[in-house]
């Protein structure tokens, strides 16, 4: 580790130990796991984006393994290989050999077989990136499946409320909308909660379960009521395709009770952060005055994303290995 | 000529339907149960079987065979090769073939086809609905003649209450019973049961409101009708309030649980595993507690196997597209042993009496007993062994099951079917 960091001159990294070569969710990450991630990223992201990065993952290569549709995650983790000297390919699911009735695990084992250090798998089945894991020398990082986890994108929503606030210790973060078949929702629960932040998830009865209780986090249904007390407020996407019956009466009622509007604004403190994992239903979960008003840090998330993408590989694909020889 | 003569000597007897639990000897001639302690003949074979626990041949209530159709899955050779290695002597097949067995030729098909084989006695289940799809009576009449005991949409539960009301009136008359697979196919789009467990893997859930809703829609139109109904997979607290209320009223109705629902909850799916992906699907460990009380004291009347055998390339898939089932013929007595009376939730006879007495008495069949001149269908059990579940050694030709890697006791040391044997690992 020390060797990776002193190799760098523009950037100067931590010293840090890293032993997961698979990140597959936060649930398993302890808070000290979630810190160096979160401390790697923020070295990563004081770097601007036209200036050269020492080649980190030279000679790496990462198959993107994309068996949902994605932009901005695919491009995001494209670009992180790209800036630390990485090879990335992408590869399209929907048109291969899986509507030829390949399974995804031969899929994976037939990539993997052509020599890769590294799978970014989007999936909308819960597990299957941990199938993957189980079954591949590669290093398996979730890009997100189906509504369980999404790890890089609550590190991103960290990051960037960590950059605004300083700490998350005792902030207040709502996340709203549609709970139940959120990744983004679940991995930010874990993740805020073990760094000490309180959790409100706000959203129709028929989309948040008050289960949630029981894992420490406080369940309302009215973003009226909780408004005054947010410091951070995220604006989770309504699933429409994910859905297997509307669990609202109408979207207009829904952006009755929960859209982020100008009138809600001024309930809500002074210094609020506005986020939206995106991409975003303008007039659904939050109206365009807001997205793009001062409150949003909306697309600072998008470049953060980058940066914590960065640390993950750097992290699994270069430190873990390290760590893990004698 | 006298007939020939068996002596299972020195085994612990455990026959429910006569309150029998000792040391004795069974006595078999011909293909009929002679008698305990019968005085020595001339010329008889003697087994020993000290040590061992002999019962009468385990039945059960709900296994899929796949033939015709899913040949991938299993056959009825294999299935009923499979129930002799698990100490079943009968078993109920479900008709959730393709065809559906909704016709007399299906009916004896089946009954051909096992006659083939020659392993457990297979009990024809037809269909209640023509080709199981749940919109017109399938013609009981006459299934009824060609040998179905029961009838049944297996898998395919009966959604359209009038028609469900239809089929106790008709299945009344020939004094068959109903068996229900009860769960609402509207509430039960799901991989998993719902509860924290899928909340935190966010996988699709299937709330136990699912199997109570129609456990109690069964029970009322059993209730009003006068019809017999047996429920073939309980695995909820609220289902056995139900039942447990309904029998207080004197409904005609029985039910079973698979050993899975007996051991196993949903926190098993955090490993992501297909092979957890069963239905109805493992519940919580509340639910657990409530179907293990169920099971003691009665208000859950069986054990069954719920064998639904589903083959390696359809089961090694994601959660989403793997199909639910499991194999299980071949390690139900061993769990039944393991979870339920080593732990002290059963005793033998009680165990026994899930597991044969009552199901041989729901299908309405000559089994699940020892008396004298009963069909001499005999299991012979050492309990003492341990051994490993290794599914790749199965009879059946599936191989996803729950308990694979689990250490289990109890083994089938011999059965016999109509006094021949099937099964021998005794000197």
């Amino acid at each position: 580790m020390a060797q990776a960091s002193s190799q760098l001159s523009a950037l100067e990294l931590p010293s840090v130990s890293w032993r997961r070569r698979h990140l597959l969710g936060l649930e398993e990450l302890s808070a000290e796991e979630i810190r160096t991630v979160l401390e790697v990223a923020s070295r990563f992201a004081q770097v601007p984006a036209t200036a050269p990065l020492p080649e980190l993952l030279q000679g790496k290569t990462v198959v993107n393994l994309f068996f949902e549709d994605s932009t901005r995650t695919r491009t995001s983790f494209a670009l992180a290989v790209r800036r630390l000297g990485g090879e990335v390919i992408d590869f399209q699911a929907s048109a291969s050999s899986l509507s030829k009735g390949e399974t995804i695990l031969d899929t994976a084992r037939t990539i993997e077989a052509m020599g890769v250090d590294a799978v970014v798998i989007r999936h909308r089945t819960p597990g299957a990136p941990h199938l993957l894991a189980q079954n591949l020398q590669a290093s398996v990082i979730n890009a997100g499946d189906g509504p369980h986890e999404h790890p890089t994108q609550a590190l991103l929503d960290m990051l960037t409320i960590l950059q605004h606030r300083g700490s998350l210790e005792g902030l207040t973060v709502a996340l709203v909308g549609d709970i139940a078949h959120s990744r983004t929702a679940r991995s930010n629960i874990w993740g805020l909660t073990r760094l000490g932040a309180h959790v409100i998830l706000c959203g129709p009865a028929t989309l948040v379960s008050r289960r949630w209780e029981a894992l420490g986090v406080e369940v309302s249904y009215s973003l009226d009521d909780i408004l005054p007390r947010c410091d951070v407020l995220n604006l989770l996407r309504i699933q429409f395709e994910r859905q297997q019956s509307r669990p609202f009466p109408s979207v207009r009622e829904y952006a009755h009770l929960y859209a982020m509007n100008r009138q809600r604004l001024e309930q809500a403190k002074p210094n609020v952060l506005i986020m939206a994992p995106g991409p975003i239903n303008r007039g659904v979960e939050i109206t365009a005055d807001v997205a793009d008003g001062s409150h949003s840090v909306i697309l600072k998330q998008v470049t953060n994303g980058v940066a914590v993408r960065m640390a993950v590989l750097w992290l699994c694909l270069c430190v873990a290995q390290q760590d893990g020889q004698p | 000529m006298p007939q020939r003569r068996i002596r299972l000597a020195q085994g612990r007897v455990v026959d429910p339907s006569q309150g029998v639990d000792q040391v004795a000897d069974l006595v078999i001639e011909g293909n009929r149960v002679l008698g305990l302690d019968a005085p020595a003949a001339a010329e008889e074979e003697v087994v020993d079987v000290s040590g061992k626990v002999v019962v009468p041949g385990l039945v059960d209530l709900y296994a899929e065979l796949r033939e015709p159709g899913y040949e991938e899955d299993e056959t009825i050779a294999t299935g009923v090769e499979a129930a002799l290695a698990g100490g079943f002597t009968s078993l109920a097949a479900a008709p959730n073939t393709q065809p559906p067995v909704d016709t007399q030729a299906a009916v004896e098909f089946l009954q051909h086809q096992a006659a083939r084989a020659g392993g457990a006695r297979v009990w024809p289940v037809a269909c209640a609905s023509r080709g199981a799809a749940g919109e017109e009576l399938a013609e009981i009449g006459q299934l009824v003649q060609a040998g179905a005991m029961a009838f049944s949409d297996a898998d395919r539960p009966i959604r359209d209450p009038g028609l469900m009301r239809r089929v106790f009136q008709y299945c009344g008359m020939f004094q068959r019973p109903v068996f229900s697979f009860p769960e609402v196919p509207e509430l039960a789009q799901g991989v998993m049961h719902e509860g924290t467990v899928s909340m935190i893997l966010g996988l699709k859930a299937i709330p136990a409101a699912a199997e109570v809703v129609a456990v109690s829609r069964d029970v009322t139109l059993a209730e009003a009708t006068g019809g017999r109904l047996h429920l073939t997979h309980i695995s909820t607290a609220g289902a056995i309030e139900v039942l447990r209320r309904a029998k207080a009223r004197g409904v005609q109705v029985t039910a079973s649980i698979t050993p899975f629902h007996l051991a196993l909850t949903d926190e098993a799916l955090r490993s992501f595993d297909s092979r957890f992906k069963i239905r109805p699907p493992l519940r919580s460990r509340e639910d657990v507690e409530a179907c293990l009380q169920a099971v003691a004291d009665g208000t859950i009347d069986a054990i069954c196997s719920g064998h639904s055998p589903r083959c390696e390339e359809k089961k090694v898939q994601d959660l989403d597209l793997a199909p639910f089932g499991a194999v299980s013929l071949e390690t139900t007595l061993a769990a039944v042993i393991t979870y339920l009376i080593r732990p002290g939730h059963l005793d033998w006879l009680t165990a026994v009496e899930r597991l044969s007495t009552a199901p041989a008495r729901i299908l309405g069949i000559p089994a699940g007993t020892l008396t004298p001149g009963s069909p001499a269908d005999v299991t012979i059990i050492d309990p003492e062994v341990r051994w490993v579940v290794r599914p790749e050694q199965f009879r059946s030709r599936s191989r996803s099951c729950p308990f694979a890697g689990q250490k289990l006791w109890g083994q089938v040391a011999g059965v016999l079917v109509d006094g021949q044997w099937k099964l021998k690992r005794l000197e």
